[in-house]
């Protein structure tokens, strides 16, 4: 008997086909606004994967940073193609959350501790950043500027609204696919089998500590990989924007509220949660209370978890679903 | 198949299992008995790999299987059931059978025919597609029998599947155990209803206060004095 697992991923394909038609109609404000919401939809997704397997992280920021880092110093002082900086920051990153992984696996750091111990981590390497000249410690470190006449954004992987528009969104679509396929895979099962009960799952014959090297390197390869592109958009790098502990809590909004169950979750959420962020910014400017901001953007989100606890994309399927079968 | 020597687990203090010694033959099925708090399901969890023995050593096949990992067990053939069943319950039936048939195969498609064989098996078929927290406890025990199945187990190892279970349910789970039996599985249980384990077992070791008090056919079990003593107290008798 045939048995469809996997759920179709023509709708997906769709979304993003129409994301990047309307490219090139966008103004520069409209642009650097979706290109922060794939931004925070590819960090999500990637937040979301180590979720996937009951791992909490809260510092994703760490992975951010040593990729956006890499990126950066490789293609400034060395001379590196961005090219090949960028998986290069994505590989540190990797090799990190294999190193936490294997740290909070061998020595059964379970749930809240694992949590703890990631920012343990993120914390102690942005500190470590914080007095480390070669990367210009807290004074930052800073790029070239570029010349927008003569830069070709496919050699130098830098460029204006448009190209870094396409760049996220094309890395956003990349790792949706990517994983999807993991989690329809053996080690998808595995995955949500330790999110479930670890115990039962090992007598099951889950290899537990690889499979969570596995997801947490590929969930921090891929964080390296999106921060070596942001670093390169900023310019200017400093541990406390781009390690700083708030990062890696701002990365998990987007999914939570999306709806932690499916990959297209995170990306709903980005779309919902950077909007408000944008536009709680600009309504608090414009009535003029210091900290407006924020409040709005803090009610909108309690009301969210409050009356959509699954987050928002669950309940649209769920509606779908109603229609099609009424 | 299985050799367990000497097997002790003390928890601080306390003695769980104190200098246990038995074997499972080939495509045996061997039952331990025992009154509660005698040591059976520590005996598993140490056997399994959950635990550490504090001495002694379980060989599998002729291989030394003490002090690995439950996953390695697992993948050598040693398969269990958890006796409070564990369903992964946010996945569907099908999908926590998958869990257990990918540790005989990476595909995925292969993955869920074999599960949909095991959930055959035990006759939850029409459940198939139903959320594992959505199943009711007999439901659960053989998704859990199931689960273990798809592992493709040389040994089974079954930590009470009976227990709130009505006698037609282990009626089914009884033909289940013989029919794996038939097709070359070893099984060790745990239980406490007699009516299966006479039904079921070639042999039976009783475990009182984590030692071995008997071992024997279920006739002669039945009989023995220590074991009724240990079971109804020293002035029960056999009537």
């Amino acid at each position: 008997m045939k048995r469809t697992l996997r759920p179709p991923l023509w709708p997906a394909a769709a979304f993003f086909a129409v994301a990047a038609a309307f490219g090139p109609l966008l103004d520069t404000f409209w642009l650097s606004l979706l290109t922060l919401v794939f931004f925070y939809a590819f960090m999500g997704l990637s937040w979301n994967l180590m979720m996937s397997a009951g791992l909490l992280s809260l510092g994703h920021a760490l992975f951010l940073g040593l990729g956006a880092y890499a990126a950066a110093v490789l293609t400034a002082s060395t001379g590196v193609n961005p090219w090949l900086a960028i998986p290069a920051g994505a590989l540190i990153a990797a090799l990190a959350g294999s190193a936490i992984a294997w740290i909070g696996g061998r020595f059964s750091v379970r749930g809240v501790q694992f949590a703890v111990l990631t920012i343990a981590f993120a914390e102690l390497t942005r500190v470590l950043f914080d007095n480390w000249d070669l990367v210009g410690g807290t004074g930052g470190f800073f790029l070239k500027a570029i010349n927008p006449d003569t830069n070709r954004p496919l050699v130098t992987l830098r460029g204006g609204p448009l190209y870094f528009y396409f760049a996220f969104l094309v890395i956003t679509a990349m790792a949706y696919f990517v994983i999807q396929r993991l989690m329809a895979s053996r080690w998808g099962f595995r995955w949500r089998g330790i999110n479930e009960d670890e115990d039962a799952a090992r007598a099951l014959g889950v290899p537990a500590l690889r499979s969570k090297v596995l997801v947490v390197a590929i969930s921090a390869g891929l964080a390296g990989l999106g921060g070596g592109l942001f670093g390169l958009m900023q310019g200017s790098l400093f541990p406390d924007s781009v390690m700083r502990l708030q990062l890696s809590i701002e990365v998990l909004i987007a999914p939570i509220i999306g709806g932690l169950g499916s990959p297209f979750g995170s990306i709903v959420g980005a779309f919902f949660v950077v909007p408000l962020m944008e536009f709680s910014n600009v309504l608090g400017q414009r009535i003029g209370y210091y900290g407006l901001n924020t409040l709005i953007y803090g009610v909108v989100i309690l009301g969210v978890i409050a009356f959509l606890p699954d987050g928002i994309w669950p309940r649209v399927l769920r509606y779908m679903n109603a229609i099609r079968a009424a | 198949m299985l050799q367990v020597r000497n097997l002790t687990k003390a928890f601080r203090g306390l003695v769980a299992v104190r200098d246990v010694s038995f074997d499972v033959a080939v495509n045996e099925i061997v039952a331990l008995i025992g009154p509660n708090g005698a040591g059976k399901t520590t005996c598993f969890n140490v056997i399994s790999g959950a635990l550490k023995p504090s001495s002694g050593s379980v060989t599998l096949g002729g291989e030394l299987i003490t002090g690995l990992m439950p996953e390695q067990v697992a993948m050598k053939g040693l398969v269990r059931t958890f006796q409070i069943v564990r369903p992964m319950r946010a996945m569907s039936v099908l999908e926590n059978v998958m869990i257990g048939a990918f540790a005989r195969t990476a595909d995925v498609g292969q993955a869920s025919e074999i599960a949909a064989e095991a959930v055959r098996g035990v006759g939850l078929e029409s459940k198939e597609s139903a959320l594992a927290g959505s199943l009711t406890l007999p439901d659960r025990k053989m998704l859990e029998l199931a689960r273990a199945i798809a592992a493709r187990p040389k040994l089974l190892l079954l930590d009470e599947v009976m227990a709130g279970l009505r006698p037609f349910e282990t009626d089914r789970i009884v033909e289940i155990v013989r029919a794996l039996r038939a097709s070359g599985v070893t099984v060790l249980l745990i239980e406490h209803v007699m009516r299966v384990v006479v039904a079921l077992a070639d042999r039976i070791i009783v475990l009182h206060h984590g030692e071995k008090l008997a071992e024997g056919e279920p006739s002669k079990i039945g009989a023995n004095p220590k074991v009724i003593e240990s079971y109804l107290g020293k002035r029960a008798k056999l009537s």
